[in-house]
Order: C-alpha cells, then sequence, then structure tokens
C-alpha cells in the first residue's frame, strides 16, 4: 500500500476508488493480523459507508479532504460511536460509545476511513502491549518480539502495512517508543495540540493523542489533520496552529541541535547510541549545528512520572465502577459491587498503579510523593527552556534497545525503564517524535528522538524529514 | 414574596442580646459554636462544565450527555455564566475575588458519575467575607468556592437510606449543576443568629439573582456544625455535622436539639464523638450518621482536565460595577432616610418597599407613618402604587383629611388600580369629618351612656372604646379615632 498523501491524490483524481482501497486494507488484515493481533475490532461497516462517500463526492466533482479514502486505525482508547471501545480491559468489554471523540471527526471530515480499532497495554499502561485483556500484539519485524506500547497495535498496524497511518495515545512515550520499535514515525505533539476529548484517560496532564507514519510527510499531513482547537476540550490551545506540512522539506540548513548527554549513557544500549550519534552526524551533514547539551534534571523523570502518572490514573480509572456500562460483578450492596467489579475487570498492572496513584495522593504523603513529582515537573520543563534558548531542537535515542522477545520483561520495573527517554517531553508539555534511523546489531529497527519546543511541530518535522532522507542514503 | 413560612419571625424580631436566647436553651456556663455550609444552586441556563439544561423537575435523565456521565472520554469545559455567577456571589459576601484552582475530590458513591466530584480545595474562588446581619453583627465567611452537584438517589425499600435500601434510582438531571458552597467561621452562638444568617444569605441569593435558593426544593441546603463549650472558654470542641435541615425551623431546631445533646454529653462525663448526623424533623432529632473516622480520605489533586480561573482586575471591577444594592445596604439607607435602628427596616427592606419609602419621604412625607404602612399596610408589595400618590397620600394623612381607616382604604385601591389618593378620596365619600360634627355626637353618645362616661371621668380609658366604636358607627368609618379621643379628654376636662 502506498503512502497516505499518494493514496489521497490517486483517490482524489478518481485513478483508484476509496472502496477498493479499504477494501485492500482489510484484505491485508485478514491475511496476517491472526498472527500480528494488531486489531481488537474492525470497523467494517462503518468503512464501507465512509469509502462509498468519498467515492461519491469525487464523482460529483466534490472535494472529500487532503485524506481522501485513506484507511486508518485507532488505538482502542478512543471513543468511536457505536463501535467497541476497550482500552484492552476486560471492564469495558461491550461498551459502546454513545460518541464520537474529536480527533476521529476531524478525520472523517478530512475524508480517511476508520477500518479498526487496535490493540493497547490495558488503559495504556505499558511498553509492550503485553498488558492487553486480549492477548499481546507482535512486532511485524519480528513476532517472537514486542512491537512496544502501549500504542503496539497502532504501530503494528503502520509497520505491518495494513493501513498507511494510525493515532496512538502518548502519556510517557507509548507512541514514540512503538515507532521506534516497529520502524515507523510517530509523533507526539505538544500537551493541549490535539484535542483530548473522546481520549479514555490515563494522566489528563500527560495523554495526547498523535499519528503514526510510514514517513515523516504522511505524519505531517495527518498532524495537519487533527491538531487545532477544540471546545470541547479546556486543555486545549486555543490559538491558531501554524501547518507543518508546506514546510516540510525545508530541512536543518542553520539549526542548532543538541543531542541530550543523560539520554546517551548508562541504561541506553551501545548499538542505539552508535545509531543516534550517526543520526546528529547526518544532521550535521544536512546543514546543522550539533552540539551536546546537559539536561541534568532529565534523569529524575522517570520517577516523577511514576508517581504522578498513577495518581491521575487512579482518579481517572474510579468511574469503572460497575453503575452505569461495562463488566458488573454483582455484590450485596454498592460497595461490594464496585470491589466485585474492579477485582475482576481490571489486569494486575492497572491495578498496581491504581494502588500506586493512590497512595501518592493519601493525605499525609502527598508532598513527600505527588508534591515533590510537581516540582520535579516545573524543574523539568524550565531545564528545557534554558537549554532552547541555545538549541532549536534536541536529539537523543527513543527506546534505550530495539524490540525485545515478548515475555522478556516480567519485572514491572524493567519495562517503566523502555520509557527514560520519552517521558521528559511528556511531563513538559512539549512535541517530540521518532523517526526510523537504521538497525540494530539485531537487525531490528531503531528510532531516534527529537524534541522541540512547545508548538514548534513544524521545526520537529522539518529535522524529521532530514533524518528520513539521511537514513534512505544509508541503506 | 417569600415561600418560606418562618418570614414572620425573621432577623428584625431577633433578640440581640447574645446570653438571653442561649438561656433556656442550654444550662448556665454553656455556650453553642455554630458554622454553617450552605450549599446553593447556581440559577445558570446550562450545567457547569457541559451544555445540558439546568432545569428542577424535568423527567429523570433527559438533561445528561457523556461530560455529566462521566463517561469514559468526555471532558469538562467551564461554564462563564456559571464562574461570573460565583464571583457575583462572591462579592455580594464581601469576599476577594482569587485565581483559583479546581480540584477532584475522589470518592466512591453510585450518584456521583466519575466518582470523583469537581470542586475547589486550597484555592476557592471566593475567601474571607462577611454578611452583615440585620441586628447589626457580622458572620465572618471562611469561602465561598464552586463545585458541582452530584446525581440524585432514592433508595428502595428499607429505611430510604442507602445501606438498607432494595434498590436504588438515579437521577443525573442534578448531575454537573453548578453550586456554590459558602462555609461560615464557627462565630455563631444562638440559633436565632443562624437562622437570621441564613435569611440574609437568601435575600442577598434572591437580590443578586444567582440562585432561587428554595430550601425545600434543596437549591439551597444548609449544614451545620455544632459544637457546645463553656462560656468564657475559646477552644473549638468536637463537633458534629448535622445534614438533612430543610427549612429555617429545622434549623433551628436541629442546632439547639444537637448543642443540648452535646452539653449532656459533657455533663455525664462522655465526649461527643465527631460524625455527621441527620436531623429527623417528624422525631424532632438527631440521629448518628457517618463516623468521620472512619472518612474517606478525599485525595485532593488539582484536575488537570481544568485550568486554573484567573480572573482579571477588569473582571472583577466589572462585577462589582453590576451588583445590585444588596439588603444590608438597602436597610443602612432606609434606616438613615427614615431615621429609624437598622433592625426597624428589615421587613420594609424585604418587602422591596425601602426605595418607596425613601422616596415618599424625600417628597415629604412623614417617616414614621411612611415605614407604619410599609410595615403593617403593603405585606403584599407596593403593586400599582407610585411613590408620588405613596407621598400625597401620608401627607393627607397628617394633615388630618383622612381618618386611618379611610387611609388603609384608599392606599388598597392604590395599590390595586393606582391613581390620585386624592380622587380616590372624593370618589369614596371621604371627606374629613368636621371636629364640631363629631363633638356634638360624642355629646349625643354620652347623653345615652351614663355610665360609662362616669368611668370614663374616673379614669377608666378601657371604656374610651365604647365611644370611638359608636361614633364610627354612626359615620360609617369616616371619623378619625385619634380626634375623636381627644374630643373626649377636652370633654372630660371641661368636666
Ligand atoms: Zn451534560
Amino acid at each position: 500500500m502506498s503512502g497516505a498523501q499518494e493514496l489521497a491524490a490517486s483517490i482524489r483524481s478518481g485513478v483508484q476508488s476509496a472502496v477498493a482501497v479499504a477494501d485492500a486494507s482489510f484484505g491485508a488484515i485478514n491475511e496476517r493480523d491472526d498472527e500480528i493481533h494488531a486489531f481488537l475490532h474492525l470497523t467494517k461497516q462503518r468503512a464501507q459507508i465512509q469509502a462509498q462517500a468519498v467515492d461519491d463526492a469525487v464523482a460529483n466533482g466534490n472535494d472529500p479532504g487532503p485524506l481522501a479514502g485513506v484507511p486508518i486505525a485507532i488505538k482502542d482508547n478512543m471513543c468511536t460511536r457505536g463501535e467497541p471501545t476497550t482500552c484492552s480491559s476486560k471492564i469495558l468489554e461491550g461498551w459502546r460509545p454513545p460518541y464520537d471523540a474529536t480527533v476521529i471527526g476531524r478525520l472523517e471530515a478530512a475524508g480517511a476511513v476508520i477500518v479498526g480499532k487496535t490493540n493497547l497495554d490495558e488503559f495504556a499502561m505499558g511498553s509492550s502491549t503485553e498488558n492487553s485483556a486480549f492477548g499481546p500484539t507482535r512486532n511485524p519485524h519480528d513476532t517472537t518480539r514486542v512491537p512496544g506500547g502501549s500504542s503496539g497495535g497502532s504501530a503494528a498496524a503502520v509497520a505491518a502495512d495494513f493501513v498507511p497511518l494510525s493515532l496512538g495515545s502518548d502519556t510517557g512515550g507509548s507512541i514514540r517508543q512503538p515507532a521506534a520499535l516497529c520502524g515507523v514515525v510517530g509523533v507526539k505533539p505538544t500537551y493541549g495540540a490535539v484535542s483530548r476529548y473522546g481520549l479514555i484517560a490515563f494522566a489528563s496532564s500527560l495523554d495526547q493523542i498523535g499519528p503514526f507514519a510510514q514517513n515523516v510527510t504522511d505524519a505531517a499531513l495527518c498532524f495537519d489533520v487533527i491538531s487545532g482547537h477544540d471546545p470541547m476540550d479546556a486543555t486545549s490551545i486555543p490559538n491558531p496552529l501554524t501547518p507543518t506540512l508546506p514546510t516540510v522539506n525545508d530541512g536543518v540548513a542553520g539549526m542548532r541541535i543538541g543531542l541530550v548527554d543523560e539520554l546517551m549513557g548508562e541504561g541506553i544500549d551501545d548499538d542505539v547510541i552508535a545509531r543516534t550519534n550517526q543520526a546528529a552526524e547526518a544532521l550535521t551533514a544536512a546543514g546543522a549545528t550539533v552540539e551536546r547539551v546537559s539536561i541534568p534534571a532529565t534523569i529524575y523523570g522517570l520517577a516523577a512520572y511514576y508517581l504522578i502518572a498513577p495518581a491521575e490514573a487512579s482518579s481517572n480509572l474510579a468511574r469503572f465502577d460497575g453503575v452505569r456500562y461495562g463488566q458488573r460483578v454483582e455484590g450485596q450492596n454498592v460497595a461490594a459491587m464496585n470491589v466485585a467489579t474492579r477485582s475482576a475487570g481490571f489486569g494486575d498492572e492497572v491495578k498496581r498503579r491504581i494502588m500506586l496513584g493512590t497512595y501518592a495522593l493519601s493525605s499525609g504523603y502527598y508532598d513527600a510523593y505527588y508534591g515533590k513529582a510537581q516540582r520535579v515537573r516545573t524543574l523539568i520543563a524550565n531545564e528545557f527552556a534554558t537549554a532552547y534558548e541555545s538549541f532549536d531542537l534536541l536529539l537523543s535515542p527513543t527506546s534505550p534497545s530495539t524490540a525485545f522477545e515478548i515475555g522478556a520483561k516480567s519485572d514491572p520495573m524493567a519495562l517503566y525503564m523502555c520509557d527514560v527517554c520519552t517521558i521528559p517531553s511528556n511531563l513538559a508539555g512539549h512535541p517530540a517524535m521518532s523517526v526510523p534511523f537504521g538497525v540494530g546489531d539485531d537487525g531490528l529497527p531503531v528510532g531516534v528522538q527529537i524534541l522541540a519546543p512547545m508548538l514548534e511541530e513544524a521545526r520537529m518535522f522539518k529535522a524529521a524529514k532530514a533524518l528520513e532522507d539521511a537514513a534512505k542514503g544509508m541503506s | 414574596m417569600s415561600e418560606l413560612p418562618e418570614q414572620g419571625q425573621r432577623v428584625g424580631t431577633l433578640e440581640t442580646d447574645n446570653s438571653k436566647t442561649v438561656e433556656g436553651v442550654l444550662p448556665e456556663g454553656w455556650e453553642m459554636v455554630i458554622g454553617l455550609e450552605v450549599h446553593v444552586e447556581l440559577a445558570t441556563t446550562t450545567k457547569l462544565f457541559c451544555g445540558c439544561a439546568n432545569n428542577f423537575g424535568d423527567e429523570p435523565n433527559t438533561n445528561i450527555c457523556p461530560t455529566c456521565l462521566g463517561l469514559p472520554g468526555s471532558l469538562p469545559v467551564p461554564n462563564k455564566q456559571a464562574i461570573e455567577f460565583a464571583m457575583t456571589l462572591g462579592r455580594a459576601l464581601n469576599c476577594t475575588v482569587l485565581p483559583s484552582i479546581f480540584a477532584r475530590k475522589n470518592y466512591f458513591y453510585p450518584d456521583m458519575p466519575k466518582d470523583f466530584q469537581t470542586t475547589q480545595f486550597e484555592e476557592p474562588t471566593n475567601a474571607e467575607g462577611f454578611v452583615q446581619l440585620p441586628n447589626g453583627r457580622s458572620v465572618g465567611i471562611e469561602r465561598a468556592h464552586i463545585e458541582e452537584d452530584t446525581g440524585k438517589s432514592t433508595h428502595l425499600g428499607g429505611g430510604g437510606r442507602i445501606h438498607d435500601a432494595t434498590a436504588t434510582l438515579v437521577d443525573y438531571n442534578r448531575a454537573g449543576v453548578p453550586l456554590v458552597e459558602i462555609v461560615s467561621h464557627p462565630v455563631m452562638h444562638d440559633a436565632e443568629t443562624a437562622r437570621a444568617y441564613v435569611a440574609e444569605l437568601r435575600d442577598i441569593l434572591l437580590a443578586t439573582g444567582v440562585s432561587d435558593a428554595r430550601m425545600e426544593e434543596g437549591s439551597m441546603r444548609v449544614d451545620a456544625n455544632v459544637s457546645v463549650r463553656p462560656i468564657g472558654n475559646d477552644e473549638l470542641r468536637t463537633r458534629c455535622e448535622v445534614k438533612n435541615i430543610n427549612s429555617l425551623r429545622s434549623l433551628g431546631r436541629a442546632i439547639n436539639y444537637e448543642a443540648r445533646r452535646h452539653v449532656d454529653l459533657w455533663t455525664n462525663g462522655e465526649e461527643p464523638k465527631q460524625e455527621t448526623r441527620h436531623w429527623d424533623e417528624d422525631g424532632g432529632r438527631s440521629t448518628s450518621g457517618r463516623s468521620k473516622e472512619d472518612a474517606d480520605d478525599y485525595r485532593y489533586f488539582a484536575c488537570p482536565d481544568l485550568p486554573p480561573l484567573t480572573p482579571t482586575a477588569e473582571d472583577i471591577a466589572a462585577i462589582d460595577a453590576a451588583l445590585p444594592a444588596l439588603p444590608a445596604a438597602r436597610r443602612s439607607a432606609l434606616a438613615a432616610a427614615a431615621g429609624v435602628e437598622i433592625a426597624d427596616t428589615t421587613l420594609t427592606v424585604e418587602r422591596g418597599l425601602d426605595m418607596l419609602v425613601i422616596g415618599a419621604i424625600q417628597a415629604g412625607a412623614d417617616a414614621t407613618v411612611a415605614m407604619k404602612h410599609a410595615d403593617q399596610n403593603l405585606s403584599d408589595g407596593q403593586g400599582q402604587l407610585t411613590l408620588e400618590s405613596f407621598a400625597a397620600l401620608v401627607v393627607m394623612e397628617v394633615d388630618g383629611l383622612l381618618s386611618s381607616t379611610q387611609v388603609k382604604t384608599v392606599l388598597g385601591e392604590l395599590v390595586a388600580n393606582g391613581g390620585a389618593p386624592g380622587d380616590i378620596a372624593s370618589s369614596m365619600g371621604f371627606e374629613a369629618m368636621d371636629t364640631t360634627e363629631l363633638a356634638s355626637l360624642l355629646d349625643g353618645i354620652i347623653a345615652t351612656s351614663p355610665d360609662e362616661w362616669a368611668r370614663f371621668l374616673e379614669g377608666d380609658r378601657k371604656v374610651q372604646g365604647h365611644f370611638v366604636g359608636q361614633i364610627m358607627k354612626a359615620t360609617q368609618g369616616k371619623a378619625d379615632g385619634k380626634v375623636v379621643n381627644q374630643l373626649m379628654t377636652q370633654r372630660a376636662n371641661q368636666g
């Protein structure tokens, strides 16, 4: 399947029909998803209706939009009206939301065809997509390996060429890390650039929806479609955003790029460090100046994150109480029903984080845990701000390693370490993205991370495109 | 004007001497310490965080959407009108309006869709104000913060409470309705002051229009924190929070009952348990509810879905500029214009007659007479009565052109249909009675009632009514009772 931009162009010009493209997508899924398990649910009827509407628009001489007929997969923590939306949790099994997330409406208004809902770590808590109540997703590059997570299904769907585009959500790296492990582009936009309305919250102050794509241009195209102010989300940025697609090929000449010291040492595999250094050289060759920069507070990011995110999650996930929707396990009274429902409905990792977060917010512990974590968060944002006085962008590895074996990381702490490079951007609210850049010693994809200041997605995409071009030259 | 039955016992008749009201409720040497938490539903068009209608009494579960149902993925967006109403109320309560933060109060309850309540904790919108009572005292307000209401549960079976219900029905129309919780300092020491405070709050809410403040419909809900202590002692002893108080009358009864219960416990060497108690109006007692000792840890934290509210100085100035005249200021203005005590202006202000009375006084009407009519003869408001005709009528009365009975009749007509008092008096045949005519009438009555007249001469003033009544009967009420009294005194002095 070709890239999103090419597909949309050929559909808009009538070279191929949206219905045929959707069929091809479902055909590819049908052929290989038993093995990969990227999807939890296919939205065939909805896709059929939307593809037909796009074809009708073309036939009538109307513009079906920049994503005309482009098949897209959606992480199953975004609400789709009338279609199952499970967060890969038994507690939401059978629930069909009565409304669409804002991003769903924007995608369909731009002509995109939603083909299905993808697997994730339950409630987006995890880095391997092994914590799904409906079974793990496998990495299309090596099916004994994980695709990363939590948006593993969406990353795998693009890597397996089921769809040219998908949406994930990124709370601590859940788009960028699986993008790196699956060898695709993954973007975590500025907090507030993309509406969270209809995204089932994990950690509200960190969650952000973003695209996966097979190339940087398609990622920019999709970002431009889904971003922009939404009156339904009070944290949505009110100002109009600069489109990123028009400048994606502008290059990096004259840009100052900082290679983050703290993310280039201990805990990061040598082959990943080597690829990241090569990426720095490639950017230099393309006209940027690259220097090392120290951002000391980033090393506290992981600790702060594992207090803030579970704290917010403990509150966000309270509503899954068996009263109004989803699974209910009866009990002698309301409280007993709540306990029975939550005990049966949530998986271990979710329970672990709810307990962690509940503890962090408890009276007597709040200041020492949640309060201190919030101060670390401010510190990280301040240090980033200082760095951005001297640099236009920052560079680091995305993931400490390439894709690991399914079942290899049974210790939760080992899994938490997967997000060490990605978490600081979530804490600061800044945009960051992962771009494939060569392979590791095991032949599996390596991703490098480009970090940008608030709302500088356009600049970030320029550097990503330059790296993509350089990577093509290497192979 | 008021839907509360307690209106006649309102603040104007309050005993201002604290010790006197406590007497008879608590044994000597004890005093109450009362703080009130008053929840007020704001009369906004839509709910606090979504676009659903804020309508009391609609068919259950018709004003609902993903946000107020707390559906997964839904998000709150603050309602500008609710924020403005809350700030208006804050300014009316003499509070400082501050930058504020919405927080989540986490606990599980089936009528609370998200299993947390969005409220304000450490940084409320309104802080430190006061309410000036008609008796001149003021009650300090700690804070007036914004929060969302829960749904409404109806427990079926058992005693109508959740723990013994066989089933519970929940109406989410109320979920997400904007509330302001007004928290007083624990500075009240008798039930009457607590009632006066709540009555005053209600008048402020009605004056500002931010709430319809109906206790019986639950749009104004009062919880009382009650403790007792030996007089002369500053300590705050264990308090109980009494809930389910549905009227001003219940408030007074509940406070007095609870305080008495505490004194009994302390004097028996026991200590009240800190707990929430349920007022039983029919039984006239409070019953134990949830103990505060095993209360939830609410794990408050700033709601990450809602940016801080940061009103500018201009926003606050605009709120201030739009504030209507409030009851306390109106009472002061009336007291100054009429030359009376502030406590004597309560009824007139409450009836909304203060501008009428002040205007009439400025137009030359006698203040005492104008105030008398406002208190005694205008209980249903001024109707069609204009300031000019009211002033003219009072002047006619003072000049003795109409008897007080005639004035009442003309006033009734003016309220009902309007018009000029002189014209109405003429059309009703109310000409002022000639004094000589009255004197000869009196002579006739003295002649037919020699015994009564003898008793009057001996100083028995009780028989005065006999003569006045006879004259009124003879003149069909046209005579002025005061003039008759004067004539009787003159005649008696003449021997
Ligand atoms: Zn609603």
